[in-house]
């Protein structure tokens, strides 16, 4: 019996293992230029930073990290994507000094006390640093463009709308000519922070018909394609006939993207699309000062409602405040305006906001 | 590495040296001490072979334990639902698609191996020998890429006229994947992975056929066909069984290429060429183990734990099987 550490694709497997190894023991020399005069902080700094977490920010992490040990030679920093559960879990029991995460803490998780490697009478912070925008791509004969409203996505995932001439389909879609053809709706076979993000968008903005609520595993009792990982749901969707499913839009260029119809306008996933929402969201309330937990409006006006927003979970206060110092910088520059840039170009995901650029900032001048 | 049919003089030249009694005089000293190394040897990678065994099934149960004791509630929220319940359809999928893969496999692998040892010229035999020997060398990863980017694709046409066609046949019923990705895909493919095992050892196995037999057949007035019915098939009958269920072994324990071309779920159904298929315990593992944690790790784990035992029942129904036949079993 052969267990794969990694699920997926072969592409994703080899991808996963050689940037991963590169990750760990980046040469000064070998990474990408950009980094060297953007990443904050002297050459002082030193030691080894552990983060682990959300797989979704993997290839933005990666780069991150390359750019940042070319600046700091004598820092390494390790992101190992084992997912947002085991992130927190580690960060929680003080195996990783910050925590990759596609959902903030919850109320209950946090409080003084609860992570191990805080001081004493520290909670953690709830930063986010990266967006990315979930895509409807479809693959229809004849079909380029193509505008759905949320119910009318939420029908085709959960099989009630099985023919691409439905009339709710075509209600939205004058001048198109939709095949009668069934719909191959593929969704992730794996866990994933992706479908979380989308079954709740669906949830949020078709709760008549999407009654499963937002979850990371698909639902069981609905039935459908499914493939592995995002690329595996790309090239299922490409390869197949009259197909649809939902992947990062980054992943998914060479496909057509469906417009999602919010409030009588049909929206793109952009980046400026994707960052207006997180603008938009409200903070989560209750929460410590400089804790930027946000609770995504996803009906806000013009904003794309299919996003995913990744969260670094940070102390307040680090027992070890060398740590503290090596978070500060590091993650000071993943939410700099060049970090962002970074992130953009090497894994297609939506700049933060300068305000919440500044936000971010302000939050990690607090820890200690 | 086909090896020419034995004469019955080499045969029992061979049976003379075995059964030489061993460290008995001549050499003296050097002939026993060599004797009680390779004896030492011998019997520490047998028992390696056991703990190795012992400590895999231990490692499953004290990492699985956990899911296994867990109350359904706590699977319910922490893990992936009740257990039996939810690894039932994937223990089922493992063996249909297994299954399925035999009935591909079984025929043409015992046709190639009859080619090769009893029809086709020497000149032919040996580099076709190679070739399927060479199949077995191919990564499966590559198998799941072929049989993702290419089988599926080439098929899922021939899948929507069976359906059109046959969809009066139980198997060939219900809404037809529009990517090909179905069980019978990912079948195929495991199909062809175990194609060289099973071929390989039947053709072992018909090489070992009695050269008396197979003349005495022929001096009968047998064709070579009825040779073969007569004298090949029943002598190589446990010796097929046995490398079927080898085969099997790998068509159960098969990871990477059912994850790349099968779209598994979680229903029990014997159609073939839909895209609700059930999974298959590897897969399901493979696909999930990356991001599981806490107890959903350990119901992962203790899934591996029924595929483990499910492969030692294979085996020892393969053993069964080949024990009641054992006068003509390779071993002698």
């Amino acid at each position: 019996m052969k267990i794969s550490p990694i699920a997926g694709t072969v592409l994703a497997f080899v991808t996963a293992v050689s940037l991963v190894g590169c990750a760990a023991n980046e040469a000064p020399t070998s990474a990408a230029p950009g980094g060297e005069s953007s990443a904050p902080g002297a050459s002082a700094l030193s030691g080894t930073l552990q983060g682990t977490g959300a797989s979704s920010m993997k290839a933005a992490q990666e780069k991150w990290v390359a750019d940042f040990q070319t600046a700091n030679p004598a820092v390494t920093v390790n992101y190992s994507p084992d997912g947002s559960g085991a992130g927190r879990d580690a960060f929680a029991a003080g195996g990783a000094d910050f925590a990759g995460s596609d959902r903030p803490l919850k109320d209950e998780e946090i409080g003084a006390g609860k992570f191990a490697g805080c001081a004493a009478d520290s909670s953690a912070l709830n930063l986010p640093v990266y967006i990315s925008p979930i895509a409807i791509i479809f693959n229809v004969e004849g079909v380029t463009d193509l505008t759905l409203d949320p119910a009318t996505v939420a029908g085709i995932f959960a099989g009630t709308i099985t023919k691409w001439n439905d009339p709710a389909i075509a209600a939205t879609n004058d001048g198109v000519t939709l095949p009668d053809a069934t719909i191959t709706a593929v969704h992730r076979a794996d866990g994933s922070g992706t479908t979380n993000n989308f079954t709740d968008t669906l949830s949020k903005l078709a709760p008549e018909v999407w009654t499963w609520g937002a979850a990371d595993e698909w639902p069981a009792d609905l039935s459908g394609e499914n493939a592995t990982g995002t690329s595996g749901v790309v090239q299922t969707v490409t390869q197949g006939t009259n197909t649809i499913g939902y992947a990062d839009a980054s992943a998914a260029a060479k496909l057509g993207h469906a417009s999602l119809l919010v409030n009588g306008t049909p929206l793109q996933p952009t980046a400026e699309a994707a960052a207006a929402i997180v603008d938009h969201s409200p903070k989560i309330e209750g929460r410590p000062e400089h804790d930027l937990a946000l609770s995504l409006d996803r009906t806000a006006e013009g904003a794309y409602p299919a996003v995913l927003v990744s969260y670094a979970i940070v102390c307040q206060t680090y027992a070890d405040s060398a740590k503290g110092a090596l978070v500060k910088a590091y993650l000071g520059y993943v939410a700099s305006a060049e970090g962002q840039a970074a992130a953009a170009g090497a894994a297609g995901s939506a700049p933060l906001s300068s305000d919440l650029q500044a936000q971010v900032k302000a939050a990690l001048d607090s820890v200690k | 590495m086909s090896t020419p049919p034995r004469t019955p003089q080499t045969r029992e030249a061979a049976v003379a040296i075995g059964s030489e009694p061993l460290g008995d005089g001549g050499t003296g000293k050097r002939r026993r001490l060599g004797d009680t190394v390779f004896r030492g040897a011998a019997t520490g990678a047998g028992l390696a072979i056991l703990l190795i065994l012992v400590l895999v099934a231990a490692f499953l149960v004290a990492q699985g334990a956990p899911a296994l004791l867990a109350s359904p509630e706590e699977l319910e929220a922490r893990g992936y639902g009740q257990f039996a319940s939810w690894v039932l359809p994937y223990a089922f999928g493992t063996l249909w698609a297994a299954l399925l893969a035999l009935l591909m496999a079984v025929p043409v692998a015992i046709g190639i191996a009859l080619f090769i040892s009893h029809y086709a010229s020497r000149r032919v035999a040996q580099p076709l020998g190679y070739v399927i020997d060479l199949l077995a060398a191919v990564p499966s990863v590559v198998f799941g890429l072929w049989g993702s980017l290419t089988l599926a694709q080439s098929v899922k046409d021939l899948y929507a006229w069976l359906n059109a066609n046959f969809g009066w046949i139980p198997f060939f019923s219900g809404q037809v994947s529009g990517t090909g990705r179905t069980i019978l895909t990912a079948a195929v493919v495991l199909a062809v992975m175990i194609l060289p095992i099973i071929t390989s050892l039947c053709r072992e196995v018909f090489l070992q056929t009695p050269r008396l037999h197979e003349e005495a057949a022929l001096a009968l007035g047998a064709t070579r066909w009825e040779m073969v019915k007569m004298a090949v098939l029943p002598f190589a009958r446990p010796g097929i069984v046995a490398a079927v269920m080898l085969g099997l072994g790998r068509a159960l324990g098969e990871t990477m290429a059912v994850a790349m071309v099968l779209s598994g779920g979680r229903n029990i159904t014997f159609q073939v060429l839909t895209s609700d298929n059930p999974n298959t315990i590897a897969a399901v593992i493979a696909q999930n183990f990356p991001e599981a944690y806490d107890l959903k790790r350990s119901q992962l784990i203790a899934a591996g734990l029924v595929l483990f035992l499910i492969t030692l029942l294979v085996n020892m129904v393969a053993r069964w099987i080949v024990a009641r036949r054992s006068e003509y079993s390779g071993a002698n």
